[in-house]
Order: C-alpha cells, then structure tokens, then sequence
C-alpha cells in the first residue's frame, strides 16, 4: 500500500493584508477610482509539495506563524490555495478547533446530530454512535443540558468524541490535546493509537515534540512558509529540537 | 458536475440539521413551542383582518384577504432574503474552521422561511373560510407562484449573501430597499390607484406579476394571462441564475473577509 494519499502540489497561499480596513462600499468606490486600494501581500505558504502515503503518520512541526495551521486548513479544504493545488484520495476527520460546530443553546444531544452532520453523517448514522459519544466522553448525565453552561473541558470530551467516530481515512489533529485533564489526554492519545493501527492516515500537529516523537512515522518541518525538512520522525525532531 | 450533487448529497442531513436548529431555537422556552409558527401568522391576520375591515378601504372586495395575500408574500420575500443576507457572516467560525458547502447555510435561511410561508399560507385559509370567502379549487395553484416567489428569493438571497461578506454596508442598506420594495408592490393598494411612469415600475416589479398571480388564484378563481406569468417568471429563473453565479465566483474568497 504504497499510494499517496494526500498530495500536496506545489501550494502557495497568499493573504492580502490591506493597509486600511476598507469595508464599505463609499470608500471602496472612491479608492477603487482613485486607483488607492494597497494590499501587503503576505505569503503564509511558499511551494510546498510533498505526498502523504496510506497508512502513515506524519507530525507537522514548526514555530508559531510558520504556517502549521493554513497547511492543515487547506487540506481540510477550508482554505483554497492561491496557487498549486490538494488532491486528496479519501475522507478526513478534522480535528482542528474543536468544537467549531457548537451551538450553544442546543443540547449537548441536538449538538451531537449536528456537528455530525456537519461532518457529513446522517442522522441515522449518528444514532448507531451516539452511545459511543456519551460513553467516551463521560457525559451521560449531561447529554440534555444546553451546552453554554459546560466547562471547556466538558466541551472539548464531547468535541473529540464527536470528531473521532468512523473510521476516517485521514485524520488531522491541530493541537487538540491541549485541553482536558492528563487523563483524557491519554484517552485521547489512546484512540488516535487505535486509528493508525486500523490503517487510518494521520497528520498531526502540536508543540509537544514529545508527542510528535510517540505518534508519528514521519515528520514535516515548515518555517515562515517554507518546507524546511522532511524527513523520518527522529532525525527531524533532533534537528528541530536543536534550533530552540 | 457529478462531484456537486454528490458533495450535496452529503451535506443533505446537514441542511435539515440547520432548518431544524432555527426552528427549534426561535421557539425554545415557550409552552406552545412549533405551534407558534401557525399561530404568530394567525393572529397578526386576524388583528389585520379586523382592523383593515373598517379602516380605509379601497374598492377592493373582501380587502383584508386582498391584503393577507400582499403580506404573505411580500413577508415571506423580506424574511428569506432578510435572514439569507447574514446567513454567511453568521456562521463565520463555522466557514472559517471547517470544510462545508457554504451554500448549505444561505439555502437553510430560504428553506426556513418556506416553513413559515407554508404555515402562514394555512391561517390565510383559515381566515379566509372564518370571513366565509368562497374557496375554489384554484386555491391550489398557489403552489406555482409560492415556487416562483421561493426561486426569486433563493436569488436575490445567494446575491445579497455573497456581497454582505465584503460590503458590510449592505446590511444596513438592505431594510430601507425593501420598505422602497413593498410601496412598489401592490401589498396594501390596488393596482388601479396607480398612473404614468409609477404604474410602469410596479408593473415592472416582478414581485407584483407573482403577487398578482397568487391572487388570482386566490381570490378570483381564474389563472393570470401569460403577460403577467412571463413578467414572473423571466426574471425570477434569471436572479436565480444569476446569483448562483456570482455566489459560485465569490465563495472562495468568504473565509478571507470573515
């Protein structure tokens, strides 16, 4: 099984950073005739290509700002690159700010259904995982209050157990583990474990080298929008840990 | 193409997810709950009807159905395209964190407003046969002109929705347009009040071509000759290709301007 999964080709990404807010039609008018509209172009990613084989594990390091997260957004599709383009061979879990489906005056219940379906499940298909949700996130006395009165950490359980059910092809993981106590990170670690075992696809981002180093196969390793390294995971963390 | 319909395919349980959570939530905490949908459309009638029977009247025939009617579809127009306007910038930390067609959610303020429509035009009947107003077999026609004034709304909606994200002005502007939009739609005035250039606009309006049609349908037993279908139909498919078009084009850049 050596096919790529994801390819990333030759991706740019580009922000314009205008000078001035302008955003509203009188002064977009006047400076659009004027010939005033300025934009700093900022390049958040410069050329980047690399293929992602099935089944493998791959840690995506680098400092803050170097562009982590608009890599991730675009392979997850949020984001359209500039330039070059994802192609991307199967379904992916996103596990990138939890909890971004939520709406707070639903029930944690009517939330499950609809962060599900946001990820594309039907409703009948939720209802064979939601008791899976309910056990892992250890919320089965909470699942019909609504959920802007639960703690963060009540929000993240639910979030991660929504995020991880099925059996993704790819699972993305941005930083997610930072929340909830030592003993749902482990949790969580633990079912990410499973998913490279059942032959999932992992991209995994965070700033614990230490976790990088546990989970991952592989790493990439981007600085101010540039692939700097790629590599196997032990070689690059040194390197990458070298450089702090 | 294949690739849209099954990418919409996916996303089906997800615009039901949305139409259900807008319903549910405008009616959380009261005891009557979804009933409110039939009943709010009702009693705003029946105070109208009430009113309206001994107020001014032109000489129009059973003038508060005349006036339900305008307002049926004249608030079903405001509220779809009202709630579409904002549907994208409302929804920003969604659009901005994950991967969803972001048509889903202007498409779910249109198809809210449907259910609205739907009950509204139930109590229309319903005072209608309390004010002991002859019902015909036409009444069911009323289909085709509540599918027009959906596909002139789905339109104008997709239209309004994409330019908001950049030109937040338009929020501001778009209720003064439409109080324009309903003096220039025969809601509460007879066409025949009208003269010269003013009667050209409102006749214009595709608006009124499909009011006159529900109308017609209505209250008057007979369909509306083919001038008045043509002038409502043309320009409701045209808006509606058209602002699928400019959404189409617009949409990647949303998440830059959110």
């Amino acid at each position: 099984m050596e096919d790529s999964i994801i390819e990333v080709k030759d991706v740019s990404m580009c922000f314009n950073l205008s000078k001035e807010k302008v955003d509203n039609l009188k002064e977009y008018v006047i400076k659009a005739i004027k010939g005033q509209i300025k934009y700093d172009e900022f390049w958040a990613l410069k050329n980047i290509s690399f293929d992602i084989k099935r089944g493998d594990s791959v840690g995506l390091v680098g400092f803050n700002g170097s562009g982590k997260s608009t890599l991730l957004k675009t392979i997850a599709g949020v984001l359209k690159p500039t330039k070059g383009e994802v192609v991307v061979h199967g379904s992916i879990a996103p596990l990138i700010e939890l909890g971004a489906g939520f709406d707070m005056d639903l029930t944690a219940r009517e939330n499950v259904f609809l962060n599900g379906a946001i990820l594309g499940y039907s409703r009948k298909e939720m209802e064979g995982y939601y008791d899976d949700i309910v056990e892992f996130s250890e919320l089965e006395a909470f699942m019909d209050v609504p959920v802007k009165n639960f703690s963060s950490g009540m929000l993240a359980r639910l979030a991660f157990a929504i995020a991880t059910i099925g059996t993704p092809d790819i699972l993305i993981v941005d930083e997610v583990l930072a929340v909830g106590d030592f003993k749902f990170q482990e949790k969580c670690m633990a079912r990410i474990q499973n998913m490279v075992d059942n032959g999932a696809t992992i991209l995994f981002v965070s700033h614990s080298i230490e976790q990088v180093e546990r989970l991952c196969k592989s790493v990439v390793w981007i600085n101010k929008g540039n692939l700097k390294m790629i590599g196997s995971s032990e070689e690059i963390c040194e390197a990458y840990k070298n450089s702090q | 193409m294949s690739r849209y319909i099954q990418n919409f395919k996916k996303f089906l349980p997800l615009l039901k997810e949305l139409v259900s959570r807008d319903i549910k939530i405008k009616y959380r905490h009261s005891i009557l709950g979804v009933l409110w949908t039939l009943l709010n459309p009702l009693l705003m009638m029946i105070v109208l009807s009430i009113v309206f029977s001994h107020l001014f009247r032109f000489e129009i025939e059973n003038f508060p159905v005349y006036l339900l009617c305008g307002q049926v579809i004249f608030n079903f127009y405001n509220d779809a395209t009202t709630s579409a306007m904002s549907s994208i910038i409302a929804n920003a930390s969604l659009i901005r964190k994950m991967y969803i067609p972001k048509y889903l959610f202007t498409i779910s303020k249109i198809l809210s407003s449907v259910i609205n429509i739907m009950a509204s035009f139930c109590a229309l009947i319903i005072v209608m046969v309390c004010m002991r107003v002859e019902l015909h077999l036409t009444i069911l026609l009323a289909i085709f002109p509540i599918a027009l004034i959906v596909i002139f709304s789905t339109g104008v909606g997709l239209i309004i929705a994409a330019l908001t994200v950049k030109f937040r002005d338009i929020l501001h502007l778009y209720s003064v347009f439409t109080t324009v939009l309903m003096y220039l739609t025969p809601v509460i005035y007879p066409m025949s009040i009208l003269y010269g250039p003013v009667y050209k606009i409102v006749r214009l309006n595709p608006l009124t071509n499909i009011l006159i049609m529900f109308r017609d349908v209505i209250m008057y037993d007979t369909i509306s000759g083919w001038k008045t279908i043509v002038a409502g139909v043309v320009p409701s498919v045209a808006i509606l290709f058209i602002g699928v078009i400019v959404f189409y084009k617009r949409q990647d850049t949303f998440i830059l301007d959110i």
